[in-house]
């Protein structure tokens, strides 16, 4: 009996042995290009700033850290919060909200719309959804700029049609930051919905319609718990690509309207301030960390409920 | 006659008149209904009977308010509610799948339907407890959907479509999914419901036994058309068509002429030129040579005599009785039923001639 068990023990060390390395590769690559870099932005951040861009090595700072958030007055040395730092946090956080609720406003329907045309023709408009995917992210932007600046199809249109006689200023403001990202972003929020909306049993929808339950009552009470997941989904693709976001507010913002994803850029090139950089970096990673724990937590509770 | 028809003079609770339901358009319109009428008195339990894609399922998702019908009425207690959404019919429906909501507890199932109706909590409460106690399922409110087993799906949803007090409840073939044993039980526990509540049952089933057992009246479908109407007793003894005879129970067809008809009865000469008196279905016109229609347990096998004469082919024993296919001298073959005795048999070896001796009364001219 106790060399059956011996045996059955040394089996299960070569199985685990086994996985171990069989999965090394996939683990080497995640080290290697993943998780390694971090620790190097990470440890850039807590390096003094070299003049020319760079980092002293071997010298250790807390000033990026620091000047994340506050700045000293180059006079008289008072302590003041980094608002120029602090207002482009607060609008990339806004924007990328707001991007994500017009995204669900208008995504929402369009899913809906997917997953209650005949199974035939549901791939066609998935298909169809999927199509900005096939141009460069940079394109797109430009398109859009083509549509929406003061001489562009739009304001043309307006003009025309004698609804306005000036052109409506939308390039390098936030409105156009958020058409941008609303536009690019929306098939993100899309396919995880319509995914969840595919699985849908519309039959408990005629349920709930025979108890008396309205249109309204039947979307709230019962269509979207039921989606939730999807919703879940699709605003976390959403709203993570948009905090961090940074060809579109370049293209459409113009240099005034920055986000994170440009203020970081600008710390690694004309800023030369790379602690800095590294510091908002980690610091955009621990929000989209915080709202992603606070989502899962969310979703595995609904799919606890779900079993 | 055991004609059990207590609910003849109750009002008409539900009444649908001249329907007609196409889908698709044109040429190519399939009618899945086509010119329907009929009248479901209160506290009845109805049922509609016949095989898939006849039109009974159509006509409950009529009644529902899940479809519109193309031509015609449907009366809830002599209002037309024909053109109003489902959320605004006092009628609720157990769907065959149950459809209950997964998101929710068992409790939170029962309660839906008041709470969209706004009743206010401290009415609720009561009500789910006393539904979900008439459906033995006080025990398990708190459960998830998926912590139940189907039977138990089966009462919740039971329960969920009763909580509102509905003034018709609908049931699509509710017992289909359940094993022999637990529809036999839930097929007792639904007439026990549906007599304490008092409520108007509408159940579609394609189960004939399960429509005899449980109805005061049966509606027969076939292709989009109700063919008979009326009590267990008369769809099974008094069927007016080859469809329903055929459908319900099993059959044997006899051709002949009739002769003299007097109060329903009429004297039919059948092809083996025996005579014999036949109750003749509503509705008969003569047409020449008429379909006689015999229960096998209408009719025995005797040694010598009977209208018919033939030649035992098969003997089949079911425990409680025996079957005995005669292949008569025209070619046909009829099937008598015989109640077994214990410790003797039937009296017959196949090959043996036989004569088929009908019943008084046993007989039944259809109109087709």
């Amino acid at each position: 009996m106790a060399e059956a068990a011996e045996i059955a023990r040394q089996a299960r060390r070569r199985d685990v042995r086994s996985r171990w390395l069989l999965s090394a590769p996939a683990l080497i690559i995640i080290f290697v290009a993943a998780i390694g870099p971090l620790f190097v932005v990470l440890a850039y951040s807590f390096m003094a700033k070299g003049d020319y861009g760079d980092v002293k090595f071997g010298q250790y700072s807390l000033d990026g850290w620091f000047s994340v958030f506050f700045q000293r007055d180059i006079f008289d040395d008072t302590l003041t919060f980094a608002d120029a730092h602090l207002s482009i946090f607060w609008r990339s956080l806004r924007l990328s909200l707001i991007t994500t609720a017009f995204t669900l406003l208008l995504g929402f329907p369009t899913a809906y719309f997917i997953a209650t045309r005949p199974r035939h023709s549901r791939e066609i408009w998935v298909f169809l959804v999927t199509i900005p995917f096939w141009t460069n992210l940079l394109i797109r932007t430009f398109a859009m700029q083509q549509v929406i600046r003061n001489e562009g199809v739009l304001n043309t249109l307006l003009i025309w049609t004698g609804i306005i006689d000036h052109p409506l200023q939308i390039m390098f403001t936030d409105t156009a930051i958020l058409l941008g990202m609303v536009y690019v972003y929306l098939p993100l929020m899309v396919l995880p919905l319509y995914a969840s909306m595919e699985k849908l049993d519309f039959r408990l929808i005629e349920a709930g319609y025979d108890l008396y339950a309205t249109r309204l009552s039947v979307l709230w009470r019962i269509i979207i718990p039921l989606v939730r997941p999807g919703i879940v989904a699709g605003s976390i693709l959403v709203f993570i690509p948009s905090l961090g976001a940074y060809v579109i507010p370049r293209v459409l913002g113009g240099g005034k309207n920055m986000m994170l994803g440009n203020l970081i850029e600008l710390q690694f090139s004309a800023g030369r301030n790379w602690p800095l950089g590294a510091a908002i970096s980690i610091t955009l990673m621990i929000v989209v960390m915080a709202a992603l724990l606070v989502y899962v937590r969310n979703a595995s509770r609904l799919g606890a409920q779900h079993g | 006659m055991p004609e059990p028809d207590g609910a003849k003079d109750n009002r008409v609770a539900i009444e649908a008149r001249g329907i007609v339901k196409a889908f698709g358009h044109g040429a190519n319109a399939l009618r899945a209904l086509d010119d329907v009428s009929v009248s479901i008195r209160e506290n009845e339990f109805f049922t509609l009977l016949g095989p898939s894609g006849c039109g009974k399922t159509t006509l409950l998702r009529l009644i529902a308010g899940f479809e519109f019908p193309t031509e015609g009425a449907i009366l809830l207690y002599g209002e037309d509610i024909a053109t109003l959404p489902p959320f605004k019919r006092p009628v609720n429906t157990v769907f065959q799948s149950y459809a209950l909501f997964p998101h929710l507890t068992v409790a939170e199932n029962v309660a839906f339907g008041l709470q969209m109706l706004g009743k206010p909590k401290s009415e609720i409460g009561p009500r789910v407890a006393a539904m979900l106690k008439l459906v033995h399922m006080d025990m398990l409110g708190e459960r998830r959907t998926d912590q139940i087993s189907g039977g138990q799906a089966q009462r919740v949803a039971l329960a969920r479509a009763l909580a509102p007090s509905p003034k018709v409840l609908l049931l699509d073939e509710p017992l289909s999914a359940l094993d022999y044993k637990l529809r036999k039980e839930m097929q007792i526990e639904l007439k026990r419901m549906q007599q304490e509540t008092g409520i108007t049952f509408v159940f579609v089933t394609h189960d004939q036994e399960e429509a005899l057992t449980m109805s005061d009246r049966i509606a027969v479908m076939s292709a989009g058309k109700i063919l008979q109407i009326g009590s267990p007793w008369d769809i099974y003894d008094k069927p007016a068509e080859r469809f329903v005879a055929d459908f319900i129970g099993e059959t044997n067809f006899l051709t002949g002429s009739v002769g003299q008809v007097e109060r329903g009865v009429g004297r039919v000469t059948l092809e083996s030129g025996a005579e014999i008196l036949a109750n003749i279905a509503d509705g008969y016109r003569p047409h020449g040579a008429a379909t006689i229609v015999v229960r096998p347990e209408h009719a025995k096998a005797v040694k010598q005599g009977g209208q018919l004469s033939g030649t035992v082919e098969n003997i089949v024993y079911f425990g409680t009785d025996t079957h005995i296919q005669i292949k008569l001298d025209d070619g046909e073959t009829f099937t008598v039923r015989q109640q077994n005795a214990r410790s003797k048999s039937c009296g017959f070896e196949v090959g043996d001639r036989a004569g088929v001796q009908i019943a008084a009364d046993g007989a039944q001219v259809l109109r087709d």
